[in-house]
Order: C-alpha cells, then structure tokens, then sequence
C-alpha cells in the first residue's frame, strides 16, 4: 500500500478496505473498555492478574481452535474460569505472585500443546499471542460491542463501591461494603475486558492497553473520573495510529501500538514533570516542619 | 440514649479454637478518650474487629448503643492500621474523604454539593483542608494520619477507632495528632479508642486505659490500672510501674530482670 503524506487521502484509502474498518470498529470499543478497566486494574495493582487472565485464557483460545471454534469464546472460557478461580481465592491473591506465576506458565504450557495437537496453521497461535486485525469480522464487531456494553454498564453500576473497595480495602469492608462480590464482579470484567483486547494486541502485549495508558494518566490527574478519560484518550490514540501506521507499512499493528502507548508513558513520565507549569503543591506544613492545626 | 455507647460482659474474643482474651468487662461512655494497650499479638486489634462486627465473639456479650455490634454501622469511624500508601497512589485526598462518606452508594453520579462541602469541612477540622487537592502517595505520615482522621469523621460518628495512628510519626506530629484527637473527643463529644505501644504521649488526655495481655484484659483510669499490683495480676508475673517526674511511666517485668517498656 503506498502512502501519500496527505492524511485525508491515506484515510480514505484505508477506510476503503473493510477489515480495516472492522479494525478500527473493535479498536475503539477495545480502547474504551482497557483505558476505564485498565485504571482499576492499576489502582487495584492487579496487573499481574490481568496479565495472567490473558494466559489463562491462551490455553483456551488455543483449545478452541483445537476443537474447531472461534478462538474469543476459548478466550472468553479461560479467562472466566479463571477470574472465577481467582476471585474465589480473594483479593489478596493478588500479592501472590509466585502462586499465579506457577499457574499462568502451567497454561501457557497447555496452550503451547494444543496449538502443536493442531494440525492447521501456525499463524492461529501466532495472532492469539500477538493479535491479528485482519481476522477481524462483523460478527466479531458485533460481540466486542455487546461484550464492551456489558463491561461498561457493570463498572456504571458499581463505580463508587469499586474505587472505594479499591483505594481503601479496609474502611470499606468495615463499612459493610460486599467485597467479595466486588473482587469476584471485577475479576469477571477483567477477564472478558482481556479476552476481546486479545483481538487487537494479542495475549502478550495486553499491558499496553489494559496497564499502560491508565498507568500514564495518574501521572496527569488526580480525579478518578479525569483520570479515567486520559486513559481512554490515551488507549484510543495508540489503537488508531497503530492501526494507520500498520496499514501502511509491513510490521505488526501490536507493536505501533506498544510503541505508541510507551512512548506516552516515557513523556509523561519524564517530560511532563520538566514542562508543566510549575505549581507549588499546598501544603499545610509550616515554617518548622510541624502540620499546622486549627489551635 | 442510653449513657453507656459501649458495653461489654464477661467478652471473649478469639480465632475458631483459640481464645485470645477472655473475662472482659467494661462500658465507655459518651466523649471518653480510651487508650488501648498491650504487647504485639494480645489481641488489641481483635477488640477492633469486634466492635466493627467483622468478627463475632467467642463468649460474652458486647453491646453499641444496646445492640449487638454489626458491619457497616456508621455509628463507628475506623482508621485501620497503615503501613504506607505507596507513592504512586495519585488520587487527590478530596476523593478519599468524600468516599468515606458515601463510598457505599451505587452507580455512576458525581459528589453532590453537600457530600464535597462535607468532606472539606471534614478536612478543615483535622487542619488538612490545604491538602484537599494533593495526592495521597506523596504525604507525610503524620498528614496522612490526618487525612485517613478525617475520612473516619465525615459521616460524624459517635464512636472512633484508631488503630495504631502514633506508628510511623516522630515524637512532633505524635504530639500533634493526640492534640487533635483530644480536641475532636471533647469538642464532639466522641468516644476514641486508640491502639498504641507507648502510653506515655497519650496519658495527659486519657480517659481511661484498656490494657490487653495474658490473655486478661484490665480496664479502668489509668491510675488504676498502669499500678504494679494491676499489671502484675494481668501478666501473671511480677511487674513494677516505675514513673518519673513528669507523671511518665516505665512497666517493668522484675523476675525476668529486662524492661518491658510500654
């Protein structure tokens, strides 16, 4: 495909193609639910969780393609079951990371001997790992929208109990607040907010939608909810100019989006803090180092 | 209004087959400042738990306002034991104190004018309303202290419980905190547990003394109960209170011939 260095001209010659439009159509839907999930699973410091869904879920997108069906709902099936499992073992699991560690290799193993049982293409393991557009149907659309919906409306109903449970586990539960099926009903939506990001960036490269963006916009905000819409802005950039990039040259839509999304973290992390507009935190300690109080 | 807030007769408290203390008898009145006491592992945050009703005593009975204790009561603020709040925890100390408040409410809605006015003037009355908008990974110890105070008062409860709030300060801002929770219990007219090591800072603003060890709780002024015959029956052992000018005291166990400083 040639370029031609005029935006609106290469747009419109993408846009030509369908899957490119299916593309960008479960892109967008992909990069709003990984930026708003991706901040719990930040703030929650989950990631090594959300991570070890996606392999839990390689066995099953791999068992699927293994027994001739659509790798998302094995996707879907592995990462539930393992959200459940998870969940079930409570949410300081989380800082069990040899535990979790054992249990992802064990799946990534099982995966590995589906794939080799297969006696298909190669290229099936290969895009469940590292995600594949060009694979991307309407049906498909279709079942991210609806998958996007319900992940959308869960964190809806309960936003404020899960910041709170998130942020202040303790007082929470001390307040009569039901974490167990808070922790169960996130681990769920993580679970199936990785399974559709497989789509796009693959089971391996799912921390540069679900972790990385909402990991650069705490350093931009401190409200939940602003937070929150930098880290979809964020998600929605790195998928769209990934998949225009990838477009137009050989290499791999998951990398431009990697790239793109570090390259946000490395400026925001490292060039913001030297540019932004230098505002004295308040503070209310005095002149000798003691809290003011209202004596 | 009854004028005991909390009661508890003959309590026992403890882990499936494990009794930790037992034989507790006590009642708080309203604004009574009441430290807590006792060596690691005797069972100080247990008594905690009980009163929030996350734990279900293993005999005895305990009463808040003549009921049995039950989780989410909003007649308690509770400042768990902290450690640190890591300093990548960018959220503005605003949203955790409006938390506090309505945390527990459900969907998607922006604070209300009242919740946000609650929480600030929350802030204001732990002398931390200049840190609204700063973000809680970056603060002191002794600020956040004062922080995680004032998300326990927002929904102004009768009964606070501060699980060891002195740990992690220096000897200025542990000063500073027990002036502002003395002045909280008296101008509220709250009821404070704390749970602390050291008595000493805290004896010029206590009420009474709850001293857990041996399985055996004390309660009762302090000078009743920080005495060498009172301690020695709780521990079992020989143990002298030794005090200094000021009124500070030292506990020390006399067979074992090594001081147990509290």
């Amino acid at each position: 495909m040639t370029i031609n260095f005029n935006l609106y001209a290469d747009f419109l010659q993408m846009w030509h193609y369908q899957f490119m439009q299916h593309a960008f159509e479960a892109g967008t839907i992909i990069a709003i639910v990984a930026g708003i999930t991706g901040y719990f699973v930040v703030l929650r410091r989950s990631a090594f969780v959300a991570h070890a869904f996606s392999e839990i879920g390689f066995a099953g997108a791999a068992g699927a393609v293994l027994i001739g069906i659509a790798p998302i709902f094995g996707l879907l099936m592995g990462s539930i079951l393992g959200g459940l499992a998870i969940a079930a073992l409570g949410r300081r699991v989380t800082n069990r990371d040899t535990q979790i560690g054992i249990v992802l290799a064990f799946t990534l193993g099982l995966g590995l001997l589906f794939i080799n049982v297969y006696t298909g293409y190669a290229t099936e393991a290969y895009s469940i790992l590292f995600g594949e557009i060009l694979g991307i149907s309407s049906s498909n659309v279709l079942l991210t929208l609806s998958f996007g919906l319900v992940i959308l409306i869960a964190i809806a109903a309960i936003y404020r109990p899960l910041l709170f449970a998130s942020l202040d586990e303790e007082v929470a539960e001390a307040k009569g607040m039901p974490m167990a099926f808070l922790g169960t009903v996130f681990m769920l939506l993580v679970a199936v907010a990785v399974s559709i990001s497989v789509q796009i960036v693959g089971v391996l490269l799912i921390f540069s939608l679900m972790v990385t963006p909402a990991a650069t916009a705490q350093y931009l905000a401190r409200r939940p909810q602003q937070v929150i819409i930098i880290s979809v802005i964020i998600a929605l950039i790195a998928t769209w100019s990934g998949l225009f990039i990838a477009f137009y040259t050989p290499y791999p839509v998951s990398f431009f989006i990697t790239t793109i999304s570090f390259t946000f973290y490395l400026l925001v992390r490292f060039v913001y803090p030297r540019i932004r507009p230098n505002k004295a935190p308040p503070s209310n300690i005095n002149s000798n180092g003691a809290i003011k109080t209202n004596e | 209004m009854p004028s005991n807030l909390i009661t508890a007769e003959n309590l026992a408290a403890g882990y499936r087959e494990k009794t930790v203390w037992r034989d507790a008898n006590f009642s708080f009145g309203r604004g009574e400042f009441i430290a807590v006491i006792g060596p690691n592992g005797a069972g100080k945050t247990t008594l905690f738990r009980l009163l929030l009703g996350l734990q279900q005593p293993t005999g005895g009975s305990l009463k808040i306002f003549d009921a049995p204790p039950r989780r989410g009561n909003p007649q308690i603020g509770y400042v768990p034991q902290r450690h640190v709040i890591d300093s990548d925890t960018n959220v503005e100390c605003l949203e955790l104190v409006r938390l506090g408040l309505s945390g527990k409410k459900w969907g998607f809605n922006p604070f209300s004018h009242k919740e946000n006015d609650a929480a600030l003037a929350a802030l204001q009355s732990v002398g931390a309303d200049e840190l609204a908008h700063s973000s809680l990974g970056v603060l002191s110890g002794g600020e956040l202290q004062r922080i995680f105070l004032a998300e326990a008062l927002v929904s102004k409860p009768d009964i606070l419980l501060l699980d060891e709030p002195l740990s992690n300060l220096d000897l200025r801002r542990e000063t500073d905190l027990l002036h502002l929770v003395n002045d909280v219990v008296r101008s509220r007219d709250v009821t404070a547990l704390l749970i602390a090591h050291n008595i000493n800072p805290l004896l010029p603003h206590l009420d009474k003394v709850m001293y857990v060890a041996n399985g055996k709780v004390a309660v009762g002024k302090p000078s009743e109960v920080l005495t060498s015959e009172s301690l020695t029956a709780l521990y079992g052992v020989q143990v002298e209170v030794l005090r200094d000018p000021h009124g500070n005291v030292a506990i020390i166990g006399v067979e074992e011939h090594h001081g147990d400083m509290v």
